[in-house]
C-alpha cells in the first residue's frame, strides 16, 4: 500500500557544505558542538583517513557523520553525544575520527556508522567501520560479504600507535567500499 | 516489542541515482556497484536529538545572525517556513534543521567560492532551528541569486537553499535543496534534473506564500519535508489489548 506522502527527494550536499554543518570551518561560530563525541568512559581511539574517488583522486570537500554506540554497546535515549561530524582537509582530503571504541551491540562486532556527503554525491552513502583487532568473524553484517568486501569495512590498527587506525574510503575501483541500502 | 520500528525501503527510483553524467562530478564519484541491502539495527534505527541548548536565540535569523550589531543582510527579504513530517504524513517534532546559501549576489561565504559577486559583511548564509510540536520550522533570511558552477561551458545553479534535516533515526538522515517557484533555471539545472521525476523535482520547489507574506517586511515561501516512514503495518498485526 502506498504511503500518504512521498520521501522528499535527495541533492547533493554540494562544495560548500561545510558553511552549513561546520560553519566553523568559515569562520562562523555557533553554539552546537559537532567534534568529539562527549562520551566519557572506554578507549580513546583516532581513525584516519581519505576518502577516494574513481580518478584516484582525494575528495577534499567530503563531510562524514558518525553514529556509534558507547563503550558498552548502548545507544542514548537522547542527546548527540554518540555522534560527530569530521570534514576532509581542503589541501589533502585526510579527516579525523577521534572517539571512544565503541563495544559491542547484541551479536554485532564494535562498529562506527558512517554517511558520507560532498559535491557529486547525490544521495548520502550509509557506511560502517569496524576495527581489525575486534573479533569480527561472527558479525551478522561482515557475514553476509565476500572477504574482499569485508576487507572494505575494517579499519586497520596501526602498529605504531595502540589507539590510531586507518580507514580509506574508495568510492569506485578495485577496492570499492561496500555502501548500504538501509 | 515495540510497533513499527523499521522504516520503509528508501523509494531509489524516485531520488536520483549515483551516477548522473550531466551532472560531471558525479562521472568519479558515484559508486559504480550496487548498494548492499542492510536489515536495519539499532545503528540505523537510533540517531542523535538536539535541544534548545545546542543553538541560539537568533539562530534562524539569517538577516541578523551574522551581523553586526544593529545592522541587517543585504537582500529580498523571505520568511521560509514549512513542517518536517515523515511519509505517513505524522509531523516530527523537535528535530533539527540546518540551512546554508549564497548570499543575495550569489557567493557563498567560503573559501573555496571565487565568484565575482561579492561578500555581504552582514550575511552568514548558514542558520538552525528545532521544529517545533507540530513540526513547524521557519527561518527568515534573504532570497539567495543564483551563480554560475564549472559544469559545462556556461551552468547557472538555479537560487537555492541546502537543507539538513535528521529524523528520529540516522537512517532518516537527508540533505536536500529547496529551489524558488517560477525560477527559469530550475528546469535547466544538472543537479535538480539528477532526479528521475518532474513529479519529485516539483516536491523541491518551495510555492509563494502571499498568505504568510509579511506587510512592509517580507514576502513568504512555503517548503515542507517529507522523511522516511514506518514500515508496513504487517508488523502489528498482532494487535495487543484494544
Amino acid at each position: 500500500m502506498d504511503k500518504p506522502l512521498k520521501e522528499t527527494p535527495s541533492q547533493t550536499a554540494g562544495p560548500y557544505v561545510h558553511i552549513g554543518l561546520l560553519p566553523q570551518r568559515c569562520g562562523v561560530t555557533t553554539p552546537l558542538q559537532f567534534g568529539n563525541p562527549s562520551l566519557q568512559n572506554g578507549e580513546a581511539i583516532e581513525i584516519k583517513g581519505v576518502v577516494w574517488d574513481g580518478d584516484g583522486e582525494p575528495v577534499k570537500d567530503v563531510l562524514i557523520e558518525v553514529w556509534q554506540a558507547d563503550c558498552d554497546g548502548q545507544f542514548p535515549q537522547g542527546g548527540h553525544a554518540n555522534w560527530q561530524r569530521v570534514a576532509g582537509d581542503f589541501d589533502t582530503g585526510e579527516w579525523v575520527i577521534e572517539s571512544i571504541k565503541p563495544g559491542r551491540v547484541g551479536n554485532a562486532a564494535p562498529h562506527l556508522t558512517l554517511w558520507i556527503v560532498a559535491r557529486g554525491i547525490n544521495i548520502g552513502l550509509h557506511s560502517r567501520v569496524y576495527f581489525s583487532d575486534e573479533a569480527n568473524k561472527d558479525d551478522p553484517v561482515l557475514k553476509g560479504l565476500s572477504q574482499s568486501d569485508r576487507a572494505t569495512l575494517i579499519a586497520d590498527r596501526d602498529t605504531n600507535d595502540a589507539a590510531a587506525y586507518s580507514f580509506n574510503i574508495h568510492l569506485q575501483g578495485d577496492s570499492e567500499t561496500v555502501f548500504f541500502d538501509v | 516489542m515495540t510497533k513499527n520500528v523499521f522504516l520503509n525501503r528508501r523509494d531509489r527510483d524516485w531520488h536520483p541515482r549515483a551516477d548522473t553524467p550531466d551532472y560531471k562530478t558525479t562521472r568519479a564519484r558515484a559508486p559504480r556497484r550496487p548498494l548492499v541491502y542492510l536489515p536495519q539495527t539499532i545503528s540505523d534505527l537510533s540517531g542523535p536529538s538536539f535541544g534548545h541548548g545546542d543553538i541560539a536565540a537568533g539562530d534562524a535569523d539569517l538577516f541578523t545572525n551574522y551581523a553586526a550589531p544593529g545592522a541587517c543582510a543585504i537582500g529580498q527579504r523571505i520568511l521560509l517556513h514549512g513542517r518536517i513530517l515523515d511519509e505517513d504524513a505524522r509531523p516530527v517534532p523537535n528535530t533539527l534543521v540546518e540551512i546554508w546559501q549564497a548570499n543575495a549576489g550569489g557567493r557563498y561565504r567560503h573559501k573555496n567560492d571565487e565568484y565575482l559577486a561579492p561578500l555581504d559583511d552582514n550575511f552568514g548564509g548558514c542558520g538552525r532551528t528545532l521544529s517545533d510540536d507540530k513540526g513547524g520550522y521557519s527561518f527568515q533570511t534573504i532570497l539567495p541569486a543564483p551563480y554560475p558552477w564549472p559544469n559545462g561551458p556556461n551552468s547557472w545553479r538555479p537560487a537555492h537553499i541546502h537543507f539538513s534535516v535528521f529524523g528520529r533515526a540516522f537512517a532518516q538522515r537527508l540533505i536536500t535543496q529547496c529551489y524558488f517557484e517560477g525560477d527559469p533555471l530550475i528546469p535547466l539545472c544538472p543537479i535538480a534534473k539528477a532526479i528521475p521525476s518532474a513529479a519529485a523535482v516539483e516536491r523541491l520547489v518551495a510555492k509563494f506564500d502571499m498568505e504568510n507574506t509579511l506587510p512592509f517586511d517580507k514576502l513568504a515561501y512555503r517548503f515542507d519535508i517529507v522523511l522516511r516512514g514506518h514500515a508496513a503495518t504487517h508488523f502489528e498485526s498482532h494487535k495487543e489489548g484494544t
